[in-house]
């Protein structure tokens, strides 16, 4: 269970930043800071896969982030199966699997030690680790790429090879920041069907997206987050619902019109 | 943090770019750069030794026992010439009709027997570095003076016996109580300080860059921050490799110039040399290589901590270029005339390990000031160690 609450983080800009004119209009900055994301509240139960949805630049990854113990909130909490981030990041590490939005592998490395570095940074014994890297090897047909260097792999096998080293410490919640960016349908499927296989076995996912099939057929729950906060959270049928037809893409573009009515009232 | 090390380690193993700068670079390029610097200095001096200048004299006839020495001279050729101005002269050595002149003054005859003391001029193009023309006619003009001190002196008067004591009344004999690894060690220790500490710089420079700044280019840093390790043990499993590249670097190279002087010296016969490098002891390469260890380790820290700042690899690199420049100004103090190991200069940064080495390399140490060099030296580096950790803790560093 991944519970989120009144989230907020902010950076400071540096004193010789001038905004500009869209800055200014914009309610995320202010004289000498930008406020990344404001407020951000949303849960996801065990075996439920959540899409967080949003524009470019809407706070989604500063939000991943957080939850994954990278990035300290400035507010709120994060409470990871009752574990709070906050409190006991170390113990919150132990639980969290995360892939980045950049699939960052060790060049020289092979797809096995790659994964086999974190597995070992997560503490796993020699033998357990050589399991678990067979079985995921299998999940994710990888087994032909096993001994190869990253530096050699299509964009496809360096996906898959990050998501076997997210998840190789069988994580009990699996955080994933555009998973399927980039991949061919191949590729996007298998990263589908592992995702299934994770709901299947009651871990929580989550996973920010953009592409709305992928929403439709994987995601329970759905959050929008815009300019910082969310601007929608509920099941997917509430957010179905958000259109006349029922049409994903149409949904969300009424989330980001209505919140940015919002906005401008309260800036009114 | 062993798990770090290892993996870090590995990587740089298998990378093409480190294999070249710790371990190819100091084991046969550096070889190889002294030896192709050495042969064409070699060549070079032995070519300007041989050199033979063409030459006039003017008035040759003032002074014939000179004329004659010079023209019996083997790196001297006489040329004919009908010039006599200075201006001509000037014009003909620029016009390379030949290659030096000298003025003798038409009253030269005369001046000699009234005991007059005569001014020459030797013309010629004082632009190169290795001037032996100069010392070879100098030594011609030393005996011709000398004869002509005696003449006079005989003409005077003197007693022939005394004309030795009179000419030269003191003769200096130097008696050089050095040993032979002092003066060894008094003219290699600085340039091998200079070199080991630089080759230390370089081997960690590309490791520490890869570390920080790749990290965060190739994405892997925000995966590696959330693994259930501290963020203490990433450092320092970091500058641990860095450190260990560093000091593969400057051992390789003691080694590869050890192994290299052994055999020119057995092929060149070079049995001072070789009898001079047999006088340093293990202790003495240990307590070098320990004073190496901590020096090693603050390029380690500092090279770590831009890296970590750095956004990419090129920035990084940006920073980091400067540095060898801040590294070289405290060597090159060590290198002047007259620096010597004190408890002030034990305190310098760099300046007192290249004043260290040079003493081991002497055999003059003094054990308590190298105590001094290691203590303030490991503070240093642990200094930035501690700053090091704490600036990978900093988000605004590691999230610019």
């Amino acid at each position: 269970m991944i519970e989120i609450q009144d989230l907020a983080k902010a950076f400071a800009l540096s004193k010789n930043n001038k905004l500009s004119d869209t800055e200014k209009q914009d309610v995320r900055y202010s004289k000498d800071a930008f406020h990344s994301v404001r407020n951000v509240s949303f849960s996801c139960g065990s075996g439920e896969v959540l899409g967080l949805l949003g524009p470019n630049g809407a706070g989604k990854t500063t939000t991943l982030r957080m939850l994954s113990t990278a990035l300290k909130p400035d507010a709120g909490s994060v409470l990871l199966n009752g574990v709070d981030v906050l409190k006991q990041p170390v113990k919150a590490r132990q639980q969290i699997g995360f892939l980045s939005a950049d699939t960052g592998l060790y060049g020289k490395l092979t797809a096995y030690e790659n994964i086999a570095y974190f597995g070992r940074l997560h503490g796993m014994k020699e033998q357990q680790l050589k399991q678990r890297i067979d079985e995921l090897f299998t999940l994710l047909n990888m087994h032909d790429f096993a001994n190869r260097r990253a530096d050699n792999m299509s964009t496809g096998m360096k996906q898959k090879t990050a998501i076997a080293r997210a998840v190789v410490h069988s994580p009990k919640v699996v955080i994933l920041d555009e998973p399927t960016t980039g991949l061919d349908i191949m590729t996007v499927q298998t990263v589908l069907d592992f995702i299934k296989g994770l709901k299947a076995a009651g871990t929580p996912v989550i996973f920010s997206t953009h592409h709305l099939d992928e929403v439709a057929s994987l995601c329970d729950r759905v959050v929008v987050i815009d300019k910082g906060v969310s601007a929608f959270s509920g099941d997917i049928k509430q957010f179905k619902a958000l259109s006349d037809n029922g049409d994903l893409r149409d949904a969300f573009l009424s989330v980001l019109s209505g919140a940015q009515l919002s906005q401008q009232q309260g800036a009114a | 943090m062993w798990q770090v090390y290892l993996k870090e380690l590995t990587e740089l193993m298998r990378d093409k770019k480190t294999l070249i700068f710790v371990i190819l670079l100091p084991i046969a390029i550096f070889p190889v750069l002294f030896a192709i610097v050495g042969l064409v200095m070699a060549t070079t001096t032995n070519k300007a030794m041989e050199e033979q200048h063409r030459y006039v004299i003017i008035n040759e006839q003032q002074a014939p026992e000179f004329a004659e020495a010079l023209f019996y001279h083997k790196n001297f050729k006489k040329v004919e010439t009908a010039l006599s101005t200075e201006q001509e002269l000037i014009t003909a050595i620029r016009n390379e009709e030949f290659d030096v002149a000298l003025v003798i003054p038409a009253d030269f005859a005369s001046r000699k027997a009234a005991v007059q003391q005569a001014e020459w001029k030797l013309i010629y193009n004082r632009s190169s570095q290795l001037d032996f023309m100069y010392n070879h006619f100098n030594d011609i003009l030393t005996d011709y003076t000398e004869q002509l001190q005696r003449g006079a002196l005989s003409q005077l008067g003197v007693d022939p016996a005394n004309l030795t004591a009179i000419i030269k009344p003191v003769e200096l004999t130097r008696v050089n109580t050095a040993e032979q690894r002092e003066n060894l060690g008094e003219s290699l220790g600085a340039v091998l300080a200079y070199a080991l500490v630089l080759l230390c710089l370089s081997g960690a420079m590309y490791p520490a860059v890869d570390m920080g700044a790749g990290e965060k280019e190739r994405g892997t840093l925000e995966t590696l921050l959330i693994c259930p390790i501290s963020r203490t043990s990433i450092v320092i499993g970091k500058f641990l490799t860095v450190l260990t590249t560093a000091l593969m670097t400057a051992l390789i190279t003691v080694v590869s110039l050890g192994v290299w002087g052994a055999i020119i010296s057995a092929f060149a016969d070079l049995s001072k040399v070789s009898d001079a490098l047999a006088a340093i002891s293990v202790v003495d390469l240990m307590l070098m290589f320990s004073l190496l260890l901590p020096t090693a380790a603050i390029f380690a820290a500092l090279l770590l901590a831009i890296s970590i700042y750095a956004r990419t690899f090129k920035e990084a690199q940006n920073y980091m270029s400067p540095l060898v420049f801040v590294v070289i100004a405290p060597l090159m103090v060590a290198m002047a005339p007259g620096m010597e190991l004190d408890t002030t200069t034990a305190l310098i940064p760099l300046t007192n390990i290249a004043l260290a080495i040079k003493e081991l390399l002497k055999g003059t140490a003094d054990y308590g000031l190298l105590l001094l060099i290691f203590a303030s030296t490991a503070a240093l580096a642990a200094a930035l160690i501690a700053f090091c950790v704490r600036w990978f803790q900093q988000e605004k560093v590691l999230f610019r």
